[in-house]
């Protein structure tokens, strides 16, 4: 291939999991950088995205600043990727969707036994959490979704190999797991 | 009310529960008939009874539980002393359904969906009744109540507040009208009961089934199999015991005339399914009722009672040794899936109605896995009628694939809905000028999961040959919103859903979603060509028809009338499904914070 793609990745309401499964792939890490080159990432700390081919993203959007690493995700990548569960479906973050945020903010910060004085934090350097926890899709039109919790290294060398081969990518059996 | 804990369950309570349990003989196929009794007598299935339950029928709780919470009108839980649940079919919607519940809602403080503090009522909505063609209708404690309107609201009102027993109330509320406008050889038969069974016990059993073979009759259930051949096949098929099984779950949105039927014509449906058990063997049928017509129930009894005093059903029928039948009737419980024959079975086996695989098809193994013959109550009477006329005379009635008549149950915008009585072959066109409709945009054709015809194609026929339909007739004029019809009916399928495979309880839901996103401003093209890529998913991928068809309305109606989605849109690729910015509100407040960091604007 003549020219290597551009990949960009990020973790947003996530646990890092899934990054760490990207990792998993090992010593194959190697031929899949003849392919490709790593633009945003943790992996590389450059902080805001370029042009980019293929974009992943772990974690579901659970704050403002989400919200526009999000769309700058979107803006920057002909294919956007959702990985793992809580992209997908908002995981365990969105596990407080069931509660009123403002609840959660005055149990937290105000009426927590051992709190002395205590107020919710308002300084504008800090992302406000929206009310709800919700997937990508919710967000921007998502490209592809790779399932799991976390994927396993195995998924996600497939998947990429198969994208940067042209090809539609396939999870046979045993590279789809839920849990 | 009386609180679960504190149920009524003394020495009385238990000789109740007993003698219930020993009048079903202890079957545990009986459960939901036991379930919808101890419903009616509780107001709700309490916690109590279950355990009792379980230990009388040797079966476990979970197995009660799993049934109870299967079907919408059982209640594991206390839902008030007075349940009224509103019909929700679009008919009912354009007749003003949804203001008259605001009203009542209003009127007693209460919101939908909840009990009221004090345990006396709670309002909430239900899949299409079977009166549409009186709507707005609702179910007050599984009774119908038809034509409502502002002062009925208001009188129904008042007598929850006075405790009024159902038994009280005026009579006129509970007034279900037959509405037959056009009749022809099944609504004006007046053989006498018994007549034709005799004939045909002179000329024997495989003469009925060659009889109705050759008069080319047809199911008018939907599907449209051959009668004969399944008559025929089950009388043929190996077994123990062989069943009759008349299918009167009427709940495709639209229809409502086997109601009719049932109500004008019982001896022709139970005298079809005599034929119909003489014809393939069987002792025994039964007769599956939709609990939305409860009301139906003592007098069909009375009609079976009096069958068996003139010895047309029970043992040795009309004197002829060896020939015994009799039949059961079934209540349903609020599950449009149950209309699905082998979803019906699993449901008069007391199970969760969820549709088996097929093949095998009941006909081989059917109730109890043994041969049984489901056909619905219409192709009963037309059965009796065939015989009686004759194939040849009969086979001249209506085209050459689809014999007889066919009842339709008009609804919708017309001066004169109700029951209509054609040849088979009629078109779109003449239905619609005989009912008095004007204006019409177009004609939802056999419920929600059939067909959504458009001016350009009223010349179409009712016929296996073009339209099939199973007589659901819902008109809509050039005042109604397309979308919103759409949006009812797919709302419709996720409620219905049985849940039991994913493709079907998923995507009926992710639909539903995308519908409520275009109605609520927020819809893109991205989301109609998503509703693309689910249909393709629930058509392939589906357990049974229900999750085949439930993308229908929604491509029908982008076909005819794509502009009404279109202008809902944004003209945008991609868009939230929710408002980016009022999701920060809450935080914004909590924070007392409203710098440009604490709004979020879409993407450019």
């Amino acid at each position: 291939m003549s020219k290597k793609l551009r990949v960009a990745t990020t973790s947003l309401a996530g646990c890092f999991g899934c990054h760490m499964s990207i990792l998993d792939i090992d010593e194959r890490l190697f031929p899949l950088l003849e392919l490709i080159e790593f633009d945003r990432s943790p992996l590389t700390d450059i902080k805001h995205c370029g042009p980019c081919d293929i974009g992943l993203v772990e974690g579901g959007v659970c704050n403002a600043e989400n919200v526009h690493v999000l769309h700058e995700f979107r803006k920057n990548c002909k294919i956007l990727i959702a990985i793992g569960a809580c992209a997908i479906n908002g995981g365990l973050p969105a596990q407080r969707n069931h509660l009123d945020l403002g609840s959660c903010l005055t149990e937290v910060y105000l009426t927590e036994p051992g709190l002395m004085h205590g107020h919710i934090p308002n300084d504008p350097e800090l992302p406000l959490p929206l009310d709800k926890v919700h997937p990508l899709h919710e967000v921007v039109k998502i490209d592809y979704f790779i399932p799991g919790c976390p994927p396993s290294a195995d998924a996600i060398w497939k998947f990429l190999t198969d994208l940067i081969a042209g090809k539609t990518p396939e999870l046979g059996h045993g590279l789809i797991k839920y849990d | 009310m009386l609180p679960d804990n504190e149920i009524r369950f003394d020495a009385s309570g238990q000789a109740w529960l007993d003698q219930l349990v020993q009048r079903h003989q202890s079957r545990a196929s009986q459960l939901l008939q036991i379930l919808r009794e101890i419903q009616e007598h509780f107001g709700h299935i309490p916690h109590r009874i279950v355990t009792e339950l379980a230990q009388k029928l040797s079966i476990p709780r979970a197995r009660i539980e799993s049934v109870a919470s299967f079907y919408s009108f059982l209640h594991l839980k206390p839902h008030g002393e007075y349940r009224v649940l509103f019909s929700d079919n679009i008919t009912d919607r354009m007749l003003g359904s949804l203001p008259l519940m605001e009203l009542m809602c209003q009127q007693l403080w209460l919101q939908p969906g909840k009990v009221s503090e004090d345990g006396l009522v709670s309002i909430g909505t239900t899949s299409c009744t079977g009166m549409c063609d009186q709507g707005p209708a609702l179910l007050i404690n599984g009774r119908s109540v038809t034509k409502l309107n502002h002062q009925r609201v208001q009188e129904i009102v008042q007598l929850i507040r006075n405790r009024t027993p159902l038994a009280d109330w005026p009579a006129d509320f509970f007034r279900v009208e037959d509405n037959i406008r056009r009749s022809g050889l099944l609504l004006d038969s007046a053989l006498a009961p018994g007549e034709l069974l005799r004939a045909a016990l002179s000329s024997g059993a495989l003469n009925v089934v060659e009889s109705i073979k050759a008069s080319g009759l047809r199911g008018r259930g939907g599907a449209g199999y051959f009668t004969g051949l399944k008559w025929e096949a089950c009388r043929n098929a190996q077994g123990v015991e062989h069943y009759v099984v008349c299918n009167a779950d009427e709940g495709e949105p639209g229809t409502f005339k086997d109601r009719v039927l049932l109500t004008r014509q019982p001896d022709l449906v139970f005298e079809g399914m005599t034929l119909c058990a003489l014809a393939v063997g069987a002792k025994k049928g039964f007769l599956y009722l939709r609990g939305e017509y409860r009301y139906l129930l003592e007098p069909l009894q009375a009609v079976l009672q009096r069958r068996r005093n003139d010895k047309l059903l029970g043992t040795s029928i009309l004197g002829q040794a060896g020939f015994d039948f009799d039949i059961e009737i079934h209540l349903g419980a609020g599950a449009y899936i149950c209309g699905e024959e082998s979803a019906l079975i699993e449901s008069l086996e007391g199970k969760r109605g969820v549709p088996r695989n097929r093949p095998p098809f009941p006909v081989t193994h059917g109730y109890l896995q043994q041969p049984t013959a489901v056909d619905n109550v219409e192709t009963f009477c037309q059965a009796v009628l065939a015989l009686h006329m004759g194939a040849e005379k009969y086979r001249a009635i209506g085209t050459a694939k689809s014999t007889g008549s066919k009842l339709i149950s008009v609804s919708g915008d017309c001066q004169r809905p109700g029951i209509y009585e054609y040849p088979f072959g009629v078109s779109v066109r003449e239905i619609l000028r005989d009912c008095g409709a004007v204006n019409t945009l177009a004609v939802q054709v056999s419920g929600p999961s059939g067909v959504c015809v458009a001016e350009s194609e009223f010349d179409r026929r009712l016929g296996f040959e073009d339209l099939p339909t199973a007589g659901a007739f819902m008109i809509f004029d050039d005042s109604r919103d397309l979308f919103e019809v759409a949006r009812n009916f797919v709302h419709f399928f996720a409620h219905e859903s049985c849940g039991f495979c994913t493709p079907c309880r998923v995507g009926t839901s992710i639909l539903k979603q995308t519908m409520d996103k275009i109605a609520a401003g927020h819809g893109t093209r991205y989301d109609l060509s998503e509703v693309e890529n689910l249909d393709r998913v629930l058509q392939t991928t589906s357990h049974c028809g229900l999750g085949r068809t439930a993308c229908n309305p929604v491509l029908h109606t982008l076909k005819h009338f794509r502009p009404s989605y279109e202008n809902k849109l944004k003209s945008l690729m991609f868009s939230p499904a929710f408002d980016l910015d009022g999701s920060l509100a809450r935080a914004r407040q909590m924070t007392g914070r409203n710098d440009a960091g604490a709004h979020l604007k879409e993407i450019e």
